[in-house]
């Protein structure tokens, strides 16, 4: 016959695909960071090309070692873990000493993805587990900031950053405070312009929140992220930080600097919206994202820390199996018996 | 619910926009096909008792005559395809895969074909008259279910319907037929569309078309006699709008309850080629002796909506059209529903809408690795009737059939397949989901 003898594949339908996978939504996503992770390399210089390396390296590499001692095969080709080690490395101080980063990232991967059963299994996101290890074990490193586009970025190191492990970091004149600590401790605005653009101190990738922007619409207009999870998140903090600006101006910051600044940007974007973590129904998706942006403010207005975005979104996280149960649709016809008279 | 509107269009919520694949065969008229040297009429062709065959080996029988009778109400009638020889009444392979009894018959080399025809069922008959003349011509659903039509014309006692809709969709990618059948045959449609208001005693008539056939539904407009009470709709382009449930949130906005019937929300839906096979057919008292079916896909070379004989098989057909030599699936139907062809020994039948062969190339994109499921969503956002099918999924690998049933709805499921379709990780949620129903009603018929 026509097909000369050869046998016909026996499959049950569908037998198209839409064509995306995994690995090439992990790539894009990659793609989308790269070019907040420039800016970085561009703002800080030797320093943030170092803290970033380090992060990535210790993240792939945990993950494929775990692989490999586990005796299955790599998964370091899915491009998620790339994601994990670029979001990790962009949430940390650039001046942060390098084996504090490379910790960091092995604890993020290990307990915070492989110990939970890896890609697709684990409960929270693991750039911001090693983050939150971290922020728990060194509070002072964690939250000591080199200014960016310094004279001499690409020619030297911060001290901090060669410290050796288990040592005391020292810091140089130069650190500064971030624009959410300048509010926090000594009411002092930021102007917006300098908050969106990037000219500001901060965490690697925390600074351009333009660029985060241009990444995350490109995701979204690729359908390869959940719109609905930044969208719930920048209007709940306009609406409550603004809501508190217009109580007393003098003590609660505006809702635009409430955006733009610190890890709001990058978290809303490119962590909270981690398929992973976040829930599948749409009202599930705007009540998470309602909860981070509650909490963050909460955090950053009444709490210790300026910052707090990191546990708003674990915290989402943590709830997404819920929210996901309370929210689920009602089935078609299901209440279609009283309906039908 | 209301129907959802996009850029003036309505639709249902939810569903999967594949690639359409129409353009080749959109244009291309119906063409009529020659005869097998040897046609194999199963008769088992619809859902239902197999129909009882009226006819013997070596007896002569004339296109249209009946060659087989209902058994019971749940069965239809069937008819000789061509003027030829009965060699055998005995058993035949079917898409299914299982063996089932079927007429084989070898046409007359030099006839005419000429159709015989039987006692008219006028429009002025009673709507008994003309269930009974429906079941008689063999009609069943012709997008894909065979579903017997009269079964769903007759309407119980103190039941009403009050719209009637005429399901032009053809959402599936490749399959053209309706296409075709709404631009060349829009009298006999209108036609059956006044059999069908009588018997059902609906006042309004819906033909819903898809906006990829604009060109359909602007003749159907053209057409539409002034004296019926109805219209022309054109929806937004979705899968699967061709599933009656979805048709009607689309166009009334009702739901049909769960495990219900579209009765119980006073509508009927009809699958546009067999509204025209109803206005063919019983003005001339036939019966269904052939149907339009789009011969398709990257394997085959002369592709086209051809007018083929019932019990054409399968083999024949392909080397008609001829077919490339890396093809490697064969399905009937198109790529989202189709069932793959176990051998290419079983026939066309009342059924099948299209025959669509794909290459190795064409097929690579469905080997790709399984992932774990990223919660992406995307199953959520595609399923028409709102499952979860990642959680279904997760639960019928540990076969958890109980809670899937009982808790999460599966028997809801209605297998269109958008989920897989759209699954990044190439879960193959919908089969299991196939599985796991069978699995399910297995173990109920076990336990009655």
């Amino acid at each position: 016959m026509a097909n000369g003898g050869k046998t016909l594949e026996i499959r049950t339908s569908p037998h198209i695909l839409s064509g995306y996978s995994v690995d090439t939504i992990m790539f894009n996503v990659v793609l989308a960071l790269l070019p907040v992770t420039g800016f970085a390399v561009f703002a800080f210089g030797l320093a943030g090309l170092l803290t970033l390396s380090v992060a990535l390296a210790s993240c792939v590499l945990t993950e494929h070692l775990i692989c490999r001692a586990a005796g299955k095969p790599s998964t370091i080709g899915d491009w998620s873990v790339t994601i994990t080690g670029l979001l990790y490395g962009l949430t940390l101080p650039p001046s942060l000493p390098l084996w504090m980063v490379a910790a960091g990232g092995v604890i993020g991967v290990a307990l915070g993805k492989a110990l939970f059963g890896g890609l697709g299994y684990n409960t929270f996101n693991p750039a911001l587990v090693g983050r939150a290890v971290l922020q728990a074990a060194f509070p002072v490193a964690m939250t000591s900031w080199i200014p960016g586009f310094g004279a001499g970025r690409f020619s030297s190191l911060p001290l901090s950053t060669l410290t050796l492990p288990f040592t005391a970091p020292e810091y140089d004149a130069i650190t500064s405070a971030t624009p959410l600590a300048l509010w926090k401790f000594s009411r002092e605005a930021t102007a917006t312009s300098d908050l969106a653009m990037g000219f500001i101190s901060g965490s690697a990738g925390e600074t351009s929140s333009v660029l985060i922007l241009l990444g995350g619409v490109y995701l979204i207009a690729r359908n390869m992220m959940n719109w609905r999870i930044p969208a719930s998140i920048f209007a709940t903090v306009f609406v409550f930080s603004g809501a508190l600006h217009l109580v007393d101006p003098t003590r609660y910051a505006s809702p635009v600097f409430m955006l733009f600044s610190g890890g709001l940007m990058l978290g809303a974007m490119f962590m909270a919206t981690d398929m992973v973590g976040s829930p599948m129904t749409a009202r599930g998706c705007y009540l998470y994202g309602a909860l981070i942006a509650v909490v963050t403010i909460v955090i950053r207005t009444w709490g210790g820390l300026p910052e707090g975005v990191m546990y708003a979104i674990l915290l989402g996280n943590a709830v997404t199996p819920h929210l996901d149960r309370w929210t689920r649709p009602t089935v078609y016809g299901a209440k279609g018996k009283e309906a039908a008279t | 619910m209301r129907p959802m509107r996009l850029l003036g269009l309505k639709t249902f919520r939810h569903g999967v926009h594949p690639p359409e694949s129409k353009d080749e065969t959109s244009g291309l008229p119906i063409r009529q096909f020659p005869f097998a040297p040897l046609l194999i009429v199963p008769l088992v062709q619809h859902m239902g008792a197999p129909s009882i065959p009226v006819v013997e080996e070596g007896q002569e029988v004339q296109r249209g005559q009946r060659i087989a009778r209902p058994d019971g109400f749940m069965s239809v009638s069937m008819h000789a395809p061509a003027s030829g020889l009965v060699r055998r009444v005995a058993l035949a392979p079917s898409i299914s895969g299982r063996m089932v009894p079927a007429v084989y018959l070898e046409p007359f080399p030099g006839s005419t074909q000429e159709i015989e025809d039987g006692t008219p069922c006028p429009l002025e008959a009673t709507p008994e008259e003309i269930i009974a003349a429906i079941q008689d011509a063999g009609v069943v659903g012709l997008g894909g279910a065979a579903f017997p039509t009269h079964v769903k014309l007759k309407i119980p006692e103190g039941k009403f319907v009050d719209t009637l809709i005429i399901n032009g969709v053809e959402c599936e990618p490749f399959l053209t037929t309706d296409h075709r059948v709404m631009l060349e045959e829009s009298r006999d449609i209108f036609t059956g569309i006044r059999y069908l208001l009588k018997v059902t005693g609906a006042e309004n008539v819906i033909i819903a078309v898809e906006a990829n056939k604009a060109d359909a539904a602007e003749h159907l407009r053209e057409t539409f006699p002034s004296d019926l009470n109805g219209s022309v709709e054109v929806l937004q382009v979705k899968y699967p709008q061709g599933a009656e449930k979805m048709l009607f949130s689309a166009l009334l906005g009702r739901e049909v309850p769960s495990r219900g019937l579209p009765l119980d929300i006073h509508a009927l839906c009809c699958n546009v080629a067999t509204t025209a096979q109803v206005g063919q057919l019983l003005p001339r008292g036939r019966g269904i002796q052939e149907r339009v079916i789009t011969v398709t896909g990257p394997a085959v070379k002369r592709k086209g909506n051809y007018r083929i004989p019932i019990g054409t098989p399968l083999r024949f057909l392909l080397e008609h059209v001829g077919v490339a030599d890396d093809v490697n699936r064969v399905f009937l139907g198109g790529p989202m529903m189709g069932a793959a062809a176990p051998s290419l020994e079983i026939s066309i039948t009342k059924g099948t809408s299209g025959v669509t062969a794909f290459t190795d190339t064409a097929a690579e994109r469905t080997h790709s690795p399984v992932y774990p499921c990223i919660r992406c969503g995307y199953c959520v956002d595609a399923c028409p009737i709102f499952l979860d099918p990642a959680l279904l999924g997760k639960l019928a690998a540990t076969e958890q059939f109980s809670t899937m049933t009982d808790e999460h709805h599966l028997m809801d499921c209605f297998e269109c397949g958008s989920c897989s379709f759209v699954c990044p990780s190439h879960i193959p949620l919908v089969q299991r989901f196939r599985a796991a129903k069978a699995a399910v009603r297995k173990s109920k018929a076990g336990a009655a």
